[in-house]
């Protein structure tokens, strides 16, 4: 089997976002970036189904800057076989563009399946790999939670609201990963020795401008302190007598 | 002029509240642009979506047929897409559910047109703005959309749905034309075995996370949540625990979500947490710990031990309802 794993670059979750001088985008001096959660899942599936067919060959791509290295090593240490780095220094908004590039990249590589995770917790945009999909013409089921793959089709399982939707479709096909599906990896010293050896190659995305322009970037409204009713049960009718007519939530 | 169409959802072919958002959405934007707000709908046969006319669209395209009660990505997405080429938008409309998500990427690729995802609000000023929140939270986005069409998901209990009576008309369009052979095909969806609501959607969340101690105690969170009509949801930590499933946890790895109110009960508010419950527009926090984090965004707050405090707090809660 050969496998694609879509990847980005992004700053931690517990990271805490500033935003720049310019007003357009965040302050990175500080944030930790890290692989992006959803698609440790996905490198997790795609190690998985390697190992289960007993032979393979996981390709990890990314779209990001000259630092996304780091994020495909890795990957690699996880156990990914190779890495493409399509180096972009801006990447804008518009997912579209991303997804192109992907495309173009997967679109002659032969891969019996390609893996993203659903959405990367910067943008939370939740829609590159089903655009790689469209593109590339093949089938597509988001946010799985659980996937079985036999005899050149698949079945998946993605959870709606008030229910799982079980999908089937045939390979090759774009799968993008929820959390649920496995338990990722950590990297093991080995695998971080072995992936500094391994094949990653750089080349310009070439990305498209993008329709969508950022006007401005700002930070939440903060909320406005609150107050404690009290300590114990003994406050629990005070708090229902403000939901009810102060807040009027009740 | 060029309008706006919404893409709706519906369910057992009733359109839910979020296609009355979206329709809402549609109206406002389409009002700003001087245009029309249409809908398409797509369900089974027989289902009613003469509801539409309620929240503003003067036109509904309406492919009833019972292949499409589920959601079948690739039909849906070709019907869609072959919908709005047909006529003049400068926008597509869609609610950000799991249908909308997945829905909106596949509609903008084929038209190769941007898209703006999980939108909070949209207005024109010239072009069309959005407001898309980023990094679950932590900061916002003010975006400008350059080219026409685009495709905008918005998300749930962002926008509240207004009534704006017009006479839509219905046209019927069949499911059947020009459509590819499905290459993935949605086979059932599994019901859980107590309906729930979900946490994203609901108008108020029950959330629970490490103070419980274990899982059996979610029971009181069940039960308050029974009581205020609410969805249960979850820190990452007792997710990760496995005490509860994914689908509840709240945050940025979990669900963002902005119900009218929220209870965060022994959760004591990482960042990553309280990123996904910003937009909330009021916050109780239950926590034995006075300096805990969740008490700085909470709008009330109740000190003290849950296990006596929330058994109390349905109790009121059901006496109240009875009175």
């Amino acid at each position: 089997m050969k496998i694609a794993v879509c990847i980005k670059r992004v700053p931690d979750s517990e990271a805490r976002i500033k935003v720049g001088a310019d007003g357009k985008s965040i302050d990175e001096s500080g944030v930790k970036f890290v692989l992006n959660p959803y698609d440790e899942y996905a490198v997790e599936e795609a190690l998985r189904l390697k190992e289960a067919a007993g032979a393979g060959d996981v390709v990890v791509v990314c779209v990001g800057p000259e630092a996304a290295q780091e994020t495909i090593r890795t990957a690699l240490a996880m156990g990914a076989d190779t890495g493409v780095l399509l180096r972009a220094n801006a990447v804008g908004l518009d997912p579209l563009p991303v997804a192109q590039a992907l495309a173009a990249e997967l679109k002659d590589g032969g891969y019996d399946l390609v893996l993203c995770g659903k959405m990367a917790i910067d943008d939370s945009s939740h829609s590159v790999g089903p655009m790689v999909a469209e593109l590339l013409g093949l089938p597509c089921v988001s946010a799985a939670t659980h996937l079985e793959i036999a005899d050149g089709a698949g079945k998946a399982e993605r959870e709606v609201e008030g229910g799982v939707e079980v999908v089937e479709f045939a390979l090759p096909a774009v799968i993008t990963a929820d959390k649920g599906l496995n338990e990722p990896r950590y990297p093991a010293l080995r695998g971080i020795m072995m992936a500094k050896k391994k094949p990653l190659e750089t080349k310009d995305a070439a990305l498209e401008a993008g329709d969508i322009e950022v006007v401005n970037l700002t930070p939440p409204a903060e909320r406005k302190a609150g107050r404690i009713v009290g300590e114990g049960p003994d406050a629990v009718p005070a708090l229902v007598e403000a939901l009810r007519n102060e807040a009027k939530v009740l | 002029m060029a309008g706006v169409i919404a893409v709706l959802e519906q369910r057992d072919g009733v359109l839910k509240r979020v296609s009355h958002e979206a329709l809402t959405a549609a109206r406002s934007l389409a009002d700003a642009l001087g245009g029309e707000a249409h809908a398409l709908i797509m369900g089974p046969a027989g289902m009613d979506a003469g509801e539409v006319g309620t929240y503003g669209a003067e036109k509904a395209f309406v492919t009833a047929d019972d292949a499409l009660t589920l959601y079948q990505a690739d039909h849906y997405a070709h019907i869609a897409a072959g919908r709005v080429q047909a006529g003049d938008y400068a926008a597509v409309i869609v609610p950000a559910t799991a249908l909308g998500k997945d829905l909106a990427p596949r509609i903008a690729a084929k038209l190769a047109c941007p898209l703006a995802s999980d939108v909070t609000s949209v207005t024109h000023d010239g072009a069309i703005v959005v407001t898309r929140p980023v990094y679950a939270g932590k900061a916002n986005y003010t975006l400008k959309i350059t080219a026409q069409p685009c495709v905008i998901s918005l998300r749930p209990n962002a926008v509240m749905p207004a009534e704006a009576k017009r006479d839509a008309a219905l046209e019927q369009v069949p499911a059947a034309g020009g459509d590819k052979a499905a290459t993935a095909r949605t086979l059932a969806v599994k019901q859980p075995e107590r309906a729930a609501q979900d946490v994203a959607e609901a108008s108020v969340v029950v959330a629970g996370g490490r103070g419980l101690k274990d899982a059996e105690s979610f029971k009181l969170i069940e039960d308050l949540a029974e009581a205020v009509g609410g969805a249960v949801g979850a820190s990452r930590a007792v997710v990760d625990a496995g005490w509860r499933s994914h689908a509840e946890q709240v945050g940025q790895t979990g669900k963002v979500v902005s119900p009218n109110l929220y209870f965060a009960i022994g959760i004591s508010g990482a960042i990553q947490h309280l990123a996904g419950i910003r937009t909330a527009k009021t916050i109780v926090a239950i926590n034995k710990d006075p300096d805990a984090p969740i008490f700085k965004v909470a709008d009330y707050g109740i000190v003290g031990d849950l296990f006596a405090i929330v058994p109390r707090l349905t109790e009121e809660i059901n006496r109240a309802k009875e009175g």
